[in-house]
């Protein structure tokens, strides 16, 4: 060897070593590393691999039903066929869709709708073609499967309401989640998840919701499913049961169809609400899959307001059905007895003005059984003037009005039962005689919903209890005794006996309209709300006939009817917006509803579940 | 006279000594790793020889052919054939660079018909060739003169300028890095190394505004991946997710869920040692270090005893080019160093890596097998 290559060689190996080290040093440090990903850090870098793979995705619940007395659905979840797309599956999106046509209606837009949206998702996502789809479409579609590739039926659930616009206002609708109704629950973030927008739908929304279940699955990168890990089922909502009676309901929804009106059914007894019905009314399956502006814009414009729950929210004064609480307020202070009259002349002196009777030629010399049944407006306007609004106050109170019942549904408004303490309150100025008198013929400031008016007539008959409505069936509180209000059965007797007379003394208010060839007897109380003041000039050359006026003009028809006279058993409020006489128009319907209820328990010996008949 | 006698070869072997001579241990030990990427390629396409671990295998045997080749081949040989290999090497390269002039955008690959050939990979070897003969032919006094490094310079910034045009800058690093460690191993003084050192932090500065934006951008995300986790930060953060959750045993051949799922990108690829440790774990990971060490060992070992400069510079240069294939793309995987597109030597779905490092280590194994043979300083053919 070369002494010059030596010197090469020794070179080399001296800086071979240097690189060597270099290079051992470097791998140590991977060593090092890894060591601290693997073992160290392992467990932290674990849970993050465990939450890229498995996602959870949430089951949700069934909705609980909502169900009459009797169980009969109100407002049900059905099952909802409906046809998906995956891209992804199709030999050609357009092609399937085409074949798919032959079985499914798939309109033009529908085409668009689903193009756009495989434009935008990912491939392996299903896509709605259509719900809602019948059993024999359903079906056909399953038979020809093969020849629809891509093609995925589907059964979920929705709401679907079989009775649509009886009891809609009672039950309300369900809905989209809106964005401000986020809560956090994920079960609310859910594509198609619906929830209670109104009425009993919305106020018991999470006894009905139910809790979510959930399913563990594998999930890729892209978030394909790859498997299911594990599942946990979810738990349907509660139904719910009211006391409502579907036959009942449906009677008085159709009774008063075509009129913007409100009927009330409750058992005198049990305080139970047999029947609500508020008309006009919508259907509430219009709202499932969000109701279009057209149908919203209609019924928000309708003046009849098919969105109001008149039974419960409507606030109207009571007029003549309020002159049972004056002359109870009356009789047990003593100020009258039965026998005692006071002369009509049609006029009445109220300070400096001059206030009528609704029959001009006045009602002579009568008792308080003849005011009631002839519903004499001189003779009250004079015994509330003797009786004072503190006293009428506290006996309508006693009545339930001016009280919100609470009874756990929607809008339910409290009315107003006036006396200086409220004028003072609310207006500022003292509590004047003239604003008794008016009080004394239910009207000024009083003002009562039908509900309300239900009440008062159920407490009237039942012996002076102080029932309480209720909407929601429990078998326990069926049997609640109510608590006596301890008016003397005298005085209930009197003014009870001027509400038969009103359907069957020839001079009562509603004679025209009693009930016939019955073998029981009908009560009641006619009201007529003036939505117009009749001005002075008016009176001179005639009040005009309700039939002359604008609809919007004419009076309220209220009647407080009960029946059967000899054993009360059900309380009806009617109440027809501008539907004119309470006497023409509300008496005959109030009539109507108890023949209804009288005949069928007869004939068909129906027993109301849990109460003696 | 025969050509054996004028270059002094008294003991010329006949080809069958020389497979028996050839380190068949060193072969099994490169099978060893190559089959262990096969056995990843088939893991990472869900349990299939295909699309890559048959391609790969296929590439694999015919790459260990030219090995062999290679590694009989008199060594002198190839020293003669240093220059002409990098000026191909060079020429394919500017070829590359012509035509993404031309318009065809970046490309870095020539198409031969039957793969696509990257120059930049040749040229890795050829660098070292080239660099390795011309020490060879230098004089002790010679190499430590500054004016002897004005050639070499030239030699290593002639690719590096075409290979950063690409651009890669993976490549470049390692060409660079391939070069300056022959210059050192040749005995170019040390003080020159700790000056270019001082010196190369305003370069650094300086490259920086030359760097491509998506360049920058992985410079940046390496030195904070969690700042942008969904994006350029993705991949290095899934890559680490997947290692650690390997732990020391794995989670099992085909049950890696970082890598099943796709959470893992470029999982056949630059990222394939993430699947070896998510799937075979700690243990997975050091075996492998472990066959890589046996390898550099061996030609280390083999180079001290190399008596030729050319042998013993090029053994070097292979070793240096293979180690740092494997510390880039280890390190890139686990966080250490930014994501620069290197892929794990023998190991990562590729053709023209492999070939190269394949084609090295035939040059390793001639290097070993002629190790008894002198070349004079004037040339093997002189």
């Amino acid at each position: 060897m070369q002494p010059s290559d030596k010197n090469k060689l020794k070179m080399f190996t001296r800086r071979a070593t240097i690189l060597s080290g270099g290079m051992m040093l470097l791998s140590s440090a991977l060593i090092g590393r890894m060591y601290y990903l693997q073992v160290t850090s392992r467990s932290q870098y674990e849970l993050l691999a465990e939450q890229n793979r498995i996602s959870m995705r949430l089951l949700a619940p069934k909705r609980g039903e909502i169900l009459d007395r009797y169980g009969r659905a109100i407002a049900t979840s059905t099952t909802d066929y409906r046809v998906n797309v995956i891209p992804e599956e199709t030999e050609g999106l357009q092609e399937t869709l085409k074949t798919l046509g032959e079985y499914v209606p798939i309109s033009a837009s529908d085409n668009e709708r689903i193009v756009k949206a495989a434009a935008k998702q990912r491939s392996f996502l299903p896509i709605s073609v259509a719900n809602n789809l019948d059993w024999k479409t359903f079906s056909n579609v399953n038979v020809n499967m093969p020849d629809l590739p891509g093609i995925q039926p589907d059964v979920g659930t929705s709401r679907f309401y079989p009775e649509r616009e009886l009891a809609a206002h009672l039950i309300g609708y369900v809905g989209s989640v809106s964005e401000q109704e986020l809560n956090g629950d994920p079960l609310l973030e859910l594509p198609e998840f619906k929830i209670g927008k109104n009425g009993i739908e919305k106020v018991l929304d999470e006894k009905l919701r139910g809790s979510a279940g959930n399913t563990k699955v594998e999930v890729n990168v892209l978030g394909r499913v790859i498997r299911e890990l594990s599942r946990q089922d979810s738990i349907s909502g509660d139904d719910v049961r009211l006391t409502i009676d579907l036959d009942i309901q449906k009677f008085a929804a159709n009774r008063v169809r075509d009129e913007s009106a409100a009927i009330i059914v409750m058992d005198v007894h049990s305080g139970e609400l047999l029947g609500m019905a508020s008309t006009p009314s919508f259907d509430p399956n219009d709202f499932n899959g969000g109701i279009s502006q057209k149908k919203w814009d209609s019924l928000r414009g309708d003046i009849r307001k098919p969105l109001i729950n008149k039974a419960v929210s409507g606030q109207y004064s009571p007029w003549s059905t309020f002159k049972m609480i004056v002359a109870l307020a009356a009789l047990e202070e003593g100020i009258i007895t039965a026998e005692d009259t006071k002369f009509c002349n049609s006029r009445y002196r109220i300070g400096n003005r001059i206030a009528h009777c609704w029959n001009k030629n006045g009602h002579g010399h009568i008792n308080v059984i003849q005011a009631l049944s002839q519903s004499c407006d001189v003779y009250f306007y004079d015994l509330a003037l003797e009786v004072g609004i503190e006293k009428i106050h506290d006996m309508a109170a006693r009545f339930g009005l001016g009280e919100r019942f609470n009874i756990g549904i929607m809008s339910e408004a409290r009315g107003i039962n006036p006396n200086n303490e409220w004028k003072m309150g609310n207006q500022g100025v003292r509590w004047q005689g003239g604003d008794t008198a008016n009080v004394g013929i239910g009207q000024g400031f009083v003002s009562t919903t039908p509900l309300q008016l239900a009440v008062m007539g159920a407490r009237l008959v039942n012996g002076g209890m102080a029932v309480k409505p209720k909407i929601f069936f429990n078998d326990e509180e069926h049997e609640t005794v109510h608590e006596n209000m301890g008016i003397s059965p005298e005085n209930l007797r009197i003014v009870l006996q001027g509400m038969e007379d009103v359907y069957n003394h020839p001079r009562g208010t509603a004679f025209p309209y009693r009930s016939r060839n019955k073998d029981y007897k009908l009560g009641g109380k006619t009201g007529t709300t003036q939505v117009t003041r009749i001005s002075t000039a008016e009176r001179q050359e005639g009040v005009r006939k309700n039939e002359e006026k604008e609809w919007i003009e004419r009076d309220h028809a209220l009647f407080v009817g009960y029946g059967p006279v000899e054993a009360p058993k059900y309380s009806v409020a009617v109440l027809v917006e501008h539907g004119g006489g309470g006497s023409s128009v509300a008496s005959p319907i109030a009539r109507d509803m108890l023949e209804f209820l009288l005949d069928r328990d007869k004939e068909k010996e129906i027993e109301i579940p849990g109460q003696e008949v | 006279m025969p050509l054996s006698a004028r270059i002094g070869d008294h003991k010329r072997k006949s080809l069958r000594q020389k497979l028996a001579e050839l380190n068949w241990f060193i072969v099994l030990v490169i099978v060893a790793i190559a089959s262990l990427g096969f056995a990843m390629l088939y893991s990472v396409a869900g349990g299939s020889i295909d699309p890559w671990a048959k391609n790969q295998l296929i590439r694999f045997l015919i790459g260990l052919a030219i090995m062999i080749v290679i590694a009989v081949i008199d060594i002198r040989v190839w020293m003669f054939l240093a220059y002409p290999f990098y000026a191909l090497a060079l020429g394919m390269l500017a070829v590359v660079d012509i035509m993404g002039e031309m318009g065809k955008g970046s490309q870095r690959w020539l198409d031969l018909g039957f793969m696509n050939l990257q120059p930049s990979e040749l040229m890795k070897i050829a660098l070292v060739m080239a660099l390795a003969r011309y020490y060879h032919c230098l004089s002790d006094e010679d190499t430590l003169k500054l004016k002897s490094l004005i050639k070499p310079i030239i030699l290593i910034a002639l690719p590096v300028v075409l290979v950063l045009r690409q651009p890669d800058l993976g490549t470049t690093l390692l060409i660079m890095m391939g070069g300056i460690a022959l210059l050192f191993a040749a005995g170019v003084r040390m003080w020159l190394f700790v000056a270019s050192f001082i010196a190369l932090i305003p370069a650094v500065i300086g490259a920086w505004q030359f760097l491509k934006p998506y360049q920058k951008q992985r410079v940046l995300t390496f030195l904070d991946p969690e700042k942008d986790p969904l994006g350029a930060g993705y991949h290095i953060i899934q890559s680490k997710i997947a290692l650690g959750s390997g732990g020391v045993y794995g989670k099992g051949f085909i049950q890696g869920t970082q890598s099943q799922l796709n959470f893992l990108p470029e999982k056949h690829t630059d990222f394939i040692f993430t699947v070896i440790a998510e799937e075979l774990g700690l243990m997975g990971g050091l075996s492998l270090l472990s066959l890589y060490f046996i390898l550099l060992a061996y030609a280390m070992i083999v180079s001290v005893s190399v008596k030729s400069q050319f042998g013993r510079l090029m053994i070097l240069g292979m070793v240096i080019t293979f180690f740092l294939y494997m510390f880039i793309n280890i390190a890139m995987v686990m966080g250490l160093v930014p994501v620069v597109g290197v892929p794990l030597p023998l190991v990562s779905y590729g053709g023209s890596a492999m070939l190269t490092l394949l084609v090295g280590f035939g040059f390793i194994l001639s290097a070993a097998i002629h190790k008894e043979t002198s070349i004079p300083r004037g040339g093997a053919f002189a």
